[in-house]
């Protein structure tokens, strides 16, 4: 790595930039090509899925995976998605991502109103804490949660699912809104105390109003999380009735119906929401990933 | 995922609440926000740290999860130790965190930087923000989803790839992608690739968007070549980000438990095990509630241990500057 040894940036003096002009258009298209070749490569699967859903069994036979459908065929999808119901793991997954989400933000938001406003005594600790919280593997949670669980009767609940994703969301949530409370403008705080406000009042007609941006991103994050979460949905959600989008396509896995065309309409109806949500939220995602990177 | 840790991973947060604006003056008390701590550090007993006591006492018992657990001491440890399995699922990782962590930092933080100097200049903002949402698109769908788009294309019958092959007369490279032990670990790879690039893309584009222009036109003036300002200039400002970066990625590598369980479930004769599938192996499947556990704890232990090791090195290399 250049890590280590990466110095201020010095003089280079060196040959004019007119070479460089010369070879503008060779080099120009050599980017353009090689970064177009990757395009292909990164976006390929997800085309030849959307083409192959629409193939019939008989047409991938014959013309392989690469083709136009001869003609578009439906039945792959329809079946599919009677078969396992998907209407309704797509509602499972939505309620679910949708309760975490809010919980998640209220959560996150009492935590880093103690935290980063109220600096209460000892939030250094809380703060390695809900680090250290953000880092664990589910696996050394999964079980005692597993057990306790089962004796709780919420075992395979989407109960259990939001209670838990709640609070693995909420530790990343107030580790990132602590750091934005941190630096809230004071003035803003004692003009709401001079005018008597509580700290209770303070919170939602002031401290929230003015970080909506930061929760929406918030928001966004544990909604695309939670959605795509598969290890701790697939060991708690065991019934066909209260599975989540992904586990019930990677429960399908190596399942004799899932041909070539059964897979590819099942990955399909598995990726549209996902590429909903992206366009929807792409704008709040990209203003995230920059504010959470950089304080 | 990496998403997840990658935005907390802002490493200075402890410190900026630490500093933070004076409280002298304040009108503002201090005192009586405890309370607001309650629902979550309650929440958090109940769901984070509980459990984690818990597992750690497991996995000094032996334990069907039936009946109670029986105290057996530093057994399930030591057997850990002998167990070529376990430190197999560990040589994998290592190769994981290569695919994961290493390849996409290094091939994101070129990318990034022709996207952001190069295509954004002379072909405009437009083509380089396809580029990156085409890019970042991997990272946005379930990875369950993902797992089984791979599977298809490298399904040694059916297969897109092997028929691929075959279409361009290349059929002799044709290979039982994920089925043939030689193989399978690298297609994975391959797979994690694919997978994790767009991430390092989006952070470093994010990161560029910081630099002060006159810094490029200066080197420009001084008659710069690109790869002269690639180093001197978007590698040297981007590093808070490079740290964030391989940090979140290696540990997202040390996890990895979809992708596998939905290409390969560890095998063929276990040559893509890694540690968490072993875990679950050990607790849903062979009823060894006690052995993984202590699969999880080594885990664990070794993903913080590198996280703070990560930001000692990043806190030294800011004081440096």
């Amino acid at each position: 790595m250049t890590l280590a040894t990466a110095k201020a940036p010095t003089r280079t003096p060196e040959v004019g930039s007119s070479e460089a002009l010369e070879h503008r258009n060779p080099v120009r298209f050599f980017v353009l090509a090689a970064l177009l070749v990757l395009l292909l490569l990164m976006v390929g699967p997800m085309l030849a899925v959307a083409v192959n859903a629409f193939k019939s069994p008989a047409d991938y036979a014959a013309n392989g995976p690469l083709s136009i459908p001869a003609d578009v065929y439906w039945d792959g999808i329809v079946d599919f998605w009677n078969r396992v119901d998907f209407g309704r793991k797509l509602w499972n997954s939505f309620v679910t991502a949708l309760a975490v989400s809010v919980f998640g933000v209220v959560l996150s938001i009492l935590n880093a109103y103690a935290l980063g406003i109220g600096r209460v005594r000892g939030r250094v600790w809380f703060l390695v804490f809900f680090l250290v919280a953000n880092l664990l593997p589910q696996e050394v949670l999964v079980y005692p949660l597993y057990h306790i669980a089962k004796e709780a009767d919420l075992y395979d609940s989407l109960i259990a699912i939001v209670i838990i994703f709640t609070v693995i969301q909420s530790a990343f949530g107030t580790y990132l809104l602590t750091s934005v409370y941190a630096e809230f403008p004071r003035e803003l705080l004692d003009a709401a105390a001079v005018d008597g406000a509580g700290k209770w009042r303070t919170l939602w007609r002031v401290v929230v109003p003015v970080s909506g941006p930061t929760l929406a991103v918030l928001f966004t994050f544990f909604f695309i999380w939670t959605w795509n979460e598969f290890f701790l949905p697939l060991i708690f959600l065991v019934s066909n009735d209260n599975q989540t989008v992904p586990v019930a396509l990677g429960v399908l896995q190596g399942d004799r119906m899932m041909d070539a065309t059964t897979t590819s309409a099942s990955a399909l109806i598995g990726i549209l929401p996902a590429i909903l949500f992206f366009l929807i939220f792409q704008r709040t995602l990209t203003r995230g990933i920059a504010a959470g990177a950089i304080k | 995922m990496t998403l997840r840790q990658g935005a907390a991973w802002a490493a200075d947060t402890a410190r900026a609440a630490e500093r933070g604006p004076g409280m002298a003056g304040s009108v503002t008390k201090s005192r009586g926000y405890a309370v607001y701590l309650i629902p979550g550090v309650l929440a958090s007993l109940g769901v984070i740290v509980v459990p984690l006591v818990m597992t750690v006492y497991y996995s000094f018992t032996k334990w069907t999860g039936v009946g109670d657990p029986r105290w057996v001491g530093l057994e399930n440890y030591s057997r850990l130790v002998e167990d070529t399995l376990f430190w197999q699922s560990f040589g994998n990782i290592a190769l994981l965190v290569i695919a994961m962590a290493v390849v996409p930092t290094l091939l994101g933080l070129v990318l990034a930087a022709v996207l952001f100097d190069y295509v954004a200049k002379h072909f405009g903002d437009r083509w380089a923000g396809l580029f990156r949402s085409g890019y970042y698109l991997p990272q946005v769908l379930p990875v369950a989803v993902t797992g089984i788009v791979w599977t298809w294309i490298l399904h040694p019958g059916y297969g897109a790839l092997n028929q691929i092959l075959d279409a361009v007369g290349l059929e002799g490279l044709a290979k039982n992608w994920l089925g043939d032990e030689d193989y399978a670990l690298y297609s994975v790879m391959a797979v994690m690739i694919w997978f994790q690039l767009g991430y390092p893309i989006v952070m470093f584009m994010s990161g560029l968007s910081r630099i002060d222009p006159s810094l490029y036109e200066a080197a420009d003036l001084d008659g710069a070549t690109w790869w002269q300002r690639f180093r001197k200039i978007t590698v040297h400002m981007i590093r808070p980000e490079l740290y964030v970066v391989l940090v979140t990625t290696t540990i997202a590598a040390l996890k990895i438990f979809a992708q596998v369980f939905v290409l390969t479930k560890g095998g063929p004769a276990n040559s893509t095990m890694v540690p968490s599938y072993f875990a679950y192996e050990n607790y849903f499947e062979k009823a060894r509630v006690g052995y993984g556990s202590a699969i999880s704890t080594v885990l664990t232990v070794l993903i913080v241990i590198l996280a703070f090791l990560f930001l000692r090195l990043q806190h030294r290399s800011e004081e440096l500057r």
